[in-house]
């Protein structure tokens, strides 16, 4: 026997003593994640209906494959192939390793899936089930340490998809100065990834956490007072912004199929 | 005022134990150190329980309540229910003696093992000159009370006993922050000693020690994920990694 | 079962902040050295203190020096105090500030980046290095860090962290032991197991800190038994002017679960104001003739002194300790207090509320947390508090040797003299590191002329039958309810108001009282148990009470800490007397002892005029010892 019912612990047969509802924050983290996890994984190899009249969906953003809608690709740049080893290789397998990098390595996420998919631990003072535990000290786990790679990575992202954004403001047609629904969706969610991004704990770090002295750098101090504010609220900035690009994919993907009509405001 | 309370205590030492049930007088405005000093005066003189200031200043009367790591002197009895039982245990993660009080010596080593701060030789007594926004980030750290409720409800030890030998815990993570960020310390592989030998790395960032701080001490996001992210720029940083500046770091 | 037996050089009971700054020195001094905590290592009642460390660094304001701080600590005392503990003091203070920020204490910064310093109670220039409200804490852990430091650095000579020093956690001493006259080391058990333990050692610091649990209502925790107060008498030390204890003035006196705790003169400091159930603010009418040219005298000038303290006279808020107690005192018992016998301290009014948690964070945190009171919003319920112990053990003041005992040492709260009769707020915090430091470099000194002396088999034997006695008890006396039953007659017969039928009534009461504790009884194992822990604190307590009640039978005066109502006035012969209380194996006596007159140099730090009003003529005339 180990953990707390080790020989030299208080003999307490209880895992948890707690009576709150201590389960319910994992198992809606987890109904979350999961259902998000299914969603994308089955968009993720459709391969199809990511594009409509100028809006692009952030999960085939940027669109890199020879098999994407010319209208999708940045200026028809398409280094990747349609084929990898005569199977067809849908345009967002290439990409969503990054921003899917990003947010699995992120440390909230980190704490949300530790506990509510691997239980370790499912919620303060309750024992796990695990008889072993390394943590992030070896592979696969201390892969984590790359967090900073895909902070990096997710900032060109969060470029693109703003430049997806700003490309919605066209009508039909393609003249500027028009405002759809999906404009403002796609807005919101690059919006949000950007609060997500920069309320990072890797961000908060790079921009000034790292250094001794803030006093001989006042305007690192000052980025890292600002990133420190929105690092407080990071936990619901990466719930939001997993949701809006969540919903932007859904919004363009109904677009596309037909069975929603982008709403013009002007 | 007085009504009556149902408590549930742990009695019992490293051989055996189990709760027993009291019903106990309590007072408007009490708290659970309050209502385990009556029980101790009128019906258990022997209950042994760790107390000192009675206000929350130097976390001794550290136990689970209500299977929650907190203080006992800082928990109302009032934010219970009135007809509901209140269960007092001792922490869960260290040896019981007796009772509440449980053998907490496993902190006081790893204190031991956590290289001292190290003042600049050329600073005599009174020349430091050290601005407020270079010493807020470790005064933070130093508001411990060192109630090691932190290090109870860590998993990585509470789970796990054979992960005490290789892990300090967070409450010597903030110190080890704590000495990092402190502007005059002339120490130089902090983060790589963190890393390699107090387990810095065995941290999944599950935030409960942050969750049971009596000092709100932002334990994971200002010290261990700060000191994680020291740690990748020594160790994984792409940027030096591949200006093979990870080499040089690695001599010093 | 063979006894645990230890063996040092240099044994310090207490781990507070003056013992731990005795076993630094004595340890850099090149000796081994045991430290012991009643409690876990760094839960001293140090931690408590709040306000700051006074120490004239003159950082904030530059006109500070150390002969400001010495008369202001000789006023404060009212002139009872030992003069060359209040010198040493108020030159050594900045040196040992300085010290811990070399040791890694981290205090709050003047823009400057020096230490900061605030204003406090009875001190003419901000003068208290703080780190917001929490500088005790500041101050253990500092020296807690500093012995594992020397720890690191013994381990890295010896090949053992432990090899020289080593701190014994949760262990109770209750004999200081002796052979031919002189200190040979200590005896006790471990509270966790009830076990006894011999520790060897020529010399002894004795830094176990106060009183308090002597009485009903105190700041203190459970430690503060006077343990150190009897461990001494019992060994042949004397306690000096045992008579002073410091009520502070404003302790929470509801609710209930943080009655006694302290509201940090800090509060009042920062603009805070007492006032009664009528809504005055009634501090005007008691400033004392003495302080008349020092302290507002209307509420405008007050308000004003917050903005510009060069040209404005201070809030009478700041009064020194004794006076706001008294004051709060007064008015409970004129019929003017709250329905729970305090009066109100309001800071939420002036201040707002995110500066209040700027300036003030544990305060606000702590009332927040422990009893849902939002000290921003509303006022605060305060009334006087045990707090503090002037009396103490006697001392020489350069080694911080006691008196009659070769080897043994004292330092901090259970040390005498160095308060007089009232001790300055922040002057105990940098107390302990001044005389911690002196009692350790005194004790290093003596063991190294001295040399070892071994305890005998008889000494051991009579030590470890006192340990035994309450368990072979049957059906005796519950030492929870002697305990409550002399907290009740300390606090009403012998409190912050004397008078002499009541202390007459204390002292019987206490001496009855110790006739039945010697036929406590104990129900339980030796195994941590509280019953059996609370037995000897019991004993050491009721010690303290009696010498505390005979000393202030006798002296016939109100002075500082020591309030009689048959006896209002203070009396410049009283001044020139302490009381030196020692134990004859039955009972304390005390005898009046003169008090060292101040040499020139220092008689000549003050105007005559001020020393008129507490030197009699033929002091003044005598202008000094030299």
């Amino acid at each position: 026997m180990s953990g707390v019912f080790s020989p030299t612990r208080a003999k307490i047969k209880e895992r948890t003593l707690r009576t709150d509802k201590w389960w319910l924050e994992p198992a809606i983290t987890f109904g979350v994640l999961f259902s998000f996890v299914i969603y994308a994984t089955f968009r993720a190899f459709e391969g199809a209906n990511y594009y409509k009249d100028h809006l692009i969906s952030p999960f085939y953003s940027p669109c890199l494959s020879q098999a994407c809608v010319p209208e999708a690709t940045l200026f028809g740049w398409t280094p990747v192939s349609a084929e990898i080893f005569n199977f067809a290789l849908s345009p967002a397998l290439i990409i969503l390793i990054f921003p899917l990098g990003f947010r699995m390595t992120c440390y909230y996420y980190r704490k949300a899936y530790y506990r509510s998919f691997w239980l370790s631990p499912p919620a303060c003072a309750v024992a796990e089930p695990h008889t072993k535990y390394t943590g992030e000290t070896r592979a696969p786990l201390i892969f984590q340490n790359a967090h900073r790679w895909f902070f990096y990575a997710g900032l060109v992202f969060n470029v693109f998809l703003t430049y997806d954004a700003i490309i919605s403001f066209k009508n039909v047609d393609g003249q500027w100065g028009h405002m759809s629904l999906g404009s403002l969706v796609l807005l919101v969610s690059s919006t949000l990834l950007w609060m997500y991004s920069l309320s990072c704990h890797t961000c908060r770090h790079t921009v000034g956490g790292r250094l001794k002295h803030f006093s001989k750098h006042p305007v690192r101090y000052k980025l890292w007072t600002l990133v420190s504010a929105l690092n407080h609220k990071h936990q619901q900035f990466a719930w939001f912004s997993l949701a809006a690009v969540a919903f932007a994919d859904i919004y363009v993907r109904q677009v596309a199929t037909g069975a929603w009509t982008n709403f013009y405001f002007f | 005022m007085a009504r009556k309370l149902n408590l549930r205590i742990w009695r019992g030492d490293a051989t055996d134990g189990g709760l027993k049930d009291v019903q106990v007088d309590v007072n408007e405005g009490e708290v659970v150190l309050d209502v385990i000093h009556r029980v101790q005066a009128t019906q258990m003189g022997d209950l042994a329980v760790r107390w000192n200031c009675k206000a929350g200043k130097c976390g001794s009367c550290s136990m689970e309540i209500n299977g929650k790591p907190r203080l006992a002197c800082m928990t109302q009895v009032a934010s219970f229910d009135e007809d509901e039982t209140i269960t007092v245990t001792p922490l869960r993660a260290f040896p019981v003696i007796k009772d509440l009080v449980t053998d907490v010596s496993f902190n006081y080593k790893k204190a031991m093992e956590i290289p001292a701060y190290e003042h600049p030789k050329e600073l005599a007594p009174g020349e430091a000159r050290m601005e407020q926004v270079d010493v807020e980030r470790s005064q933070e750290f130093r508001k411990c009370i060192e109630c090691f409720l932190c290090q109870n409800t860590c998993h990585v030890i509470r789970d796990h006993e054979e992960n005490k030998k290789s892990f300090a815990g967070p409450r010597f993570f903030i110190r080890i922050a704590e000495l990092d960020m402190h502007p005059l310390d002339k120490l130089k592989n902090r983060k790589r000693t963190a890393q390699e030998e107090h387990g810095l790395g065995m941290c999944n960032i599950t935030k409960c020690c942050t969750e049971v701080c009596p000092e709100h001490i932002k334990i994971t996001d200002n010290a261990i994920i700060p000191m994680k992210e020291r740690v990748v720029d020594i160790k994984y940083d792409p940027a030096r990694m591949f200006a093979g500046l990870l080499k040089r770091e690695k001599r010093n | 079962m063979t006894l645990e037996r230890h063996k040092y050089d240099v044994l310090v009971i207490g781990a507070g902040g003056a013992g731990l700054r005795a076993a630094v020195e004595a340890r850099e001094a090149g000796l081994s050295v045991a430290i012991i905590c009643k409690s876990l290592f760094g839960k001293a009642h140090t931690v408590m203190a709040e306000g700051g460390a006074a120490a004239s660094m003159g950082n904030v304001n530059d006109n500070d020096n150390w002969m400001v701080h010495f008369r202001d600590t000789m006023r404060g005392g009212k002139f009872l105090n030992h003069y060359r503990m209040a010198e040493l003091h108020a030159k050594e203070a900045p040196d040992r500030i300085w010290e811990l920020e070399t040791w890694g204490a981290l205090f709050d910064r003047t823009k400057e980046g020096k230490i900061s310093q605030r204003n406090f109670g009875g001190h003419e220039y901000p003068r208290l290095a703080h780190v917001g409200d929490r500088t005790g804490l500041e101050l253990i852990r500092t020296m807690q860090q500093k012995i594992v430091a020397l720890q690191q650095a013994d381990g890295r000579e010896f090949g053992d962290m432990e090899a020289k020093m080593k701190v014994y956690a949760e262990c109770t001493i209750t004999e200081i032991l002796k052979e031919n006259g002189k200190i040979a080391g200590a005896y006790g058990y471990w509270r966790e197991t009830g076990e006894e333990v011999l520790f060897e050692a020529p010399a002894v610091v004795i830094a176990t800190g106060g009183v308090g649990k002597t009485f009903k209502i105190t700041s203190n925790s459970w430690e503060g038994t006077g343990d150190g107060h009897a461990l001494a008498l019992k060994a042949g030390a004397n306690l000096v002017d045992m008579e002073f204890l410091q009520f502070h003035p404003t302790g929470m006196v509801w609710p209930p679960s943080v009655r006694g705790i302290l509201v940090t003169e800090s509060v009042r400091g920062e603009g805070g104001i007492l006032t009664n159930s009528l809504g005055e603010r009634f501090m005007f009418k008691y400033i004392p003739d003495v302080f008349k040219d020092k302290y507002a005298d209307n509420e405008a000038e007050a308000d004003r002194w917050y903005e510009d303290q060069d040209n404005n006279r201070r809030p009478p808020e700041l009064l020194p300790r004794d006076e706001v107690a008294r004051a709060i005192n007064s008015e409970v018992k004129a019929g003017r207090g709250t329905e729970h016998g305090g009066v109100y301290l309001d800071v939420s009014k002036r201040i707002p509320a995110e500066v209040i948690k700027k300036r003030l964070p544990s305060m606000w945190h702590q009332f927040y947390e422990l009893a849902g009171v939002d000290i921003t919003k509303e006022a605060m319920e305060v009334g006087p508090t045990c707090h503090y112990v002037m009396g103490g053990v006697e001392v020489e003041p350069d080694t911080a040797a006691a008196v009659g005992v070769p080897g043994l040492y004292a330092a901090g709260e259970v040390a005498g003299g160095m308060h007089g009769s009232n001790r300055l707020g922040g002057n105990s915090l940098t107390d302990l590191l001044v005389f911690g430091r002196r009692a350790g470099a005194g004790a290093a000194d003596y063991v190294k002329s001295a040399g070892a002396n071994p305890v005998s088999d008889a000494t051991i034997k009579a030590a470890a039958d006192r340990i035994e006695a309450p368990f072979s008890r049957e059906g005796g006396e519950n030492s929870y309810s002697l305990h409550a039953e002399l907290q009740e007659v300390t606090h009403n017969l012998v409190g912050i108001i004397r008078t002499r039928t009541e202390i007459e009534e204390a002292i019987a009461k206490i001496t009855d009282i110790r006739a039945r504790s010697k036929n406590v009884a104990v129900a339980g194992g030796r195994k941590f148990n509280p019953g059996f822990h609370l037995a000897f604190d019991l004993d050491n307590m009721l010690l303290v009470a009696e010498s505390t009640a005979k000393s202030a039978l006798l002296r016939e005066e109100s002075r500082g800490g020591h309030t009689r109502d048959d006896f209002p006035g203070m009396n410049n012969q009283w001044r020139q007397v302490n009381h030196i209380a020692s134990f004859d194996g039955n009972q304390v006596n005390i005898k009046a002892q003169p008090l060292p007159m101040l040499p020139k140099e220092l008689f000549d730090l003050f105007d005559v005029h001020e020393l008129e009003k507490y030197m009699t003529p033929e002091e003044i005339a005598k202008g000094g010892s030299n």
